[in-house]
């Protein structure tokens, strides 16, 4: 057996199957951020922390003539989502059931994507982890509600990091008014969305739940990273007579190497 | 062209499945040839040498399999049966038929990986 503990839980095969494919969809679908960032992983469990390259070197005086110093490092946060499920659904699962009552599971994953998204857009100082929008040298472009300024903006917000020296392809990730916005369009003829990813450079747009604005950044490789230990998994925590306990989990950390790579499309009321 | 067609008019599917089949053939039997010479090979350097290009058949044939299992829903299934476990090998078969279904693959993650469209 191993760390999660599946093999303990009185889940059928069958249901197994059900739930990893439900967990499956509800986090591809609230994740954006991995799909462009540089990626590391997934390494597993072992993984507990990322070498960051430098030495810090001691302040206190050389004993016996022996300097030293320590490797810096970013250690993987590990996130546990814990979720309920009733099993007499679960058993019905393997009575034919189709439609499983997984409103919890589907809770957890939204949770733990969301996570994720908010410690790669906006950091999360508690684990080190410093993130594209808080890190941003430019000064972010007001996102006003009139959708026909879109273009200019994400124009603008390209043009700021192209003068940093930074190229392409970029990504427009953007939160869900806005997102519905730019899916509505504007007055005018071709489709604001097509025009946008004219503007990307072989980019192109997402949504992410942890945004409510938006964010411009650079996919080139070697401007963030995302390490992963133990990808997004299920394990088991416990169960009574009518329900069991899982767990959504997964390791890992984020880094922005090059902070000019992004700029924050902050929404305006 | 594989001269080792079993059967005539064959679709492209079965041909692509053959030749990836006689592809991961022709890396095991390297890796097992390889095996051999370091084995009687009397020469440090030689040796070193062939290990390394015996990791390499490792890391192509592991790349055919991989290719081989994404369009085999059966392999697919056994592999994740059976790879990366550490029970007795002969005791999962037991353990799937006394549970009366598979049995879960240990740390096991949801495959999200990198999400490339």
């Amino acid at each position: 057996m191993d760390i999660l503990k599946r093999e303990l839980a009185p889940i059928s095969s069958d249901a197994w199957t059900l739930i990893e494919q439900h967990a499956m969809v509800r986090l591809k679908g609230n994740l954006s951020a991995r799909k462009h960032v540089g990626l590391s992983g997934p390494h597993g469990w072992n993984l507990g922390a990322v070498s960051l390259g430098r030495l810090r070197l001691s302040q206190s005086e050389p004993r016996e003539g022996i300097h030293w110093g320590l490797r810096e490092v970013l250690p993987l946060m590990e996130v546990r989502i814990p979720f309920f499920l009733k099993l007499m659904e679960i058993d019905s699962i393997s009575r034919g059931l189709k439609n499983p009552d997984f409103a919890g599971l589907e809770e957890a994953a939204q949770k733990a994507a969301w996570f994720e998204e908010s410690c790669a857009y906006h950091g999360f100082a508690e684990a080190g982890v410093e993130g594209m929008i808080a890190r941003s040298p430019h000064e972010p472009i007001s996102l006003r509600k009139q959708v026909d300024l879109y273009q200019e903006f994400v124009e603008r917000a390209v043009v700021s990091i192209q003068k940093a020296g930074i190229g392409g392809p970029y990504i427009l990730a953007l939160g869900t008014e806005p997102y519905l916005a730019v899916m509505a369009g504007d007055q005018r003829g071709y489709p604001l969305r097509k025009r946008l990813e004219g503007i990307l450079g072989g980019g192109g747009m997402c949504w992410s739940p942890a945004l409510e604005g938006g964010v411009v950044y650079s996919a080139r490789e070697g401007n963030y990273e995302l390490t992963i230990g133990q990808d997004f998994s299920l394990g088991y925590a416990g169960h009574t007579r009518d329900a069991v306990e899982l767990y959504i989990t997964e390791s890992f950390t984020f880094q922005v190497l090059e902070p000019g790579a992004a700029i924050e499309l902050k929404l305006n009321p | 062209m594989s001269a080792e067609y079993h059967e005539t008019g064959l679709s492209e599917e079965a041909r692509d499945l053959h030749r990836a089949i006689k592809s991961l053939i022709e890396e095991l039997e390297a890796i097992d040839w390889y095996y051999q010479r370091i084995d009687v090979s009397k020469d440090p350097s030689l040796q070193a040498v062939l290990a390394h290009n015996r990791d390499e058949e490792m890391e192509h044939a592991a790349m055919i399999l991989e290719w081989l299992r994404r369009r085999v829903p059966h392999l697919d299934s056994v592999l994740k049966e059976y790879l990366f476990t550490t029970v007795p090998l002969h005791e999962i078969h037991a353990a799937e038929k006394a549970s009366g279904g598979k049995v879960a693959a240990p740390a096991a993650d949801l495959g999200i990986g990198r999400m490339k469209q």
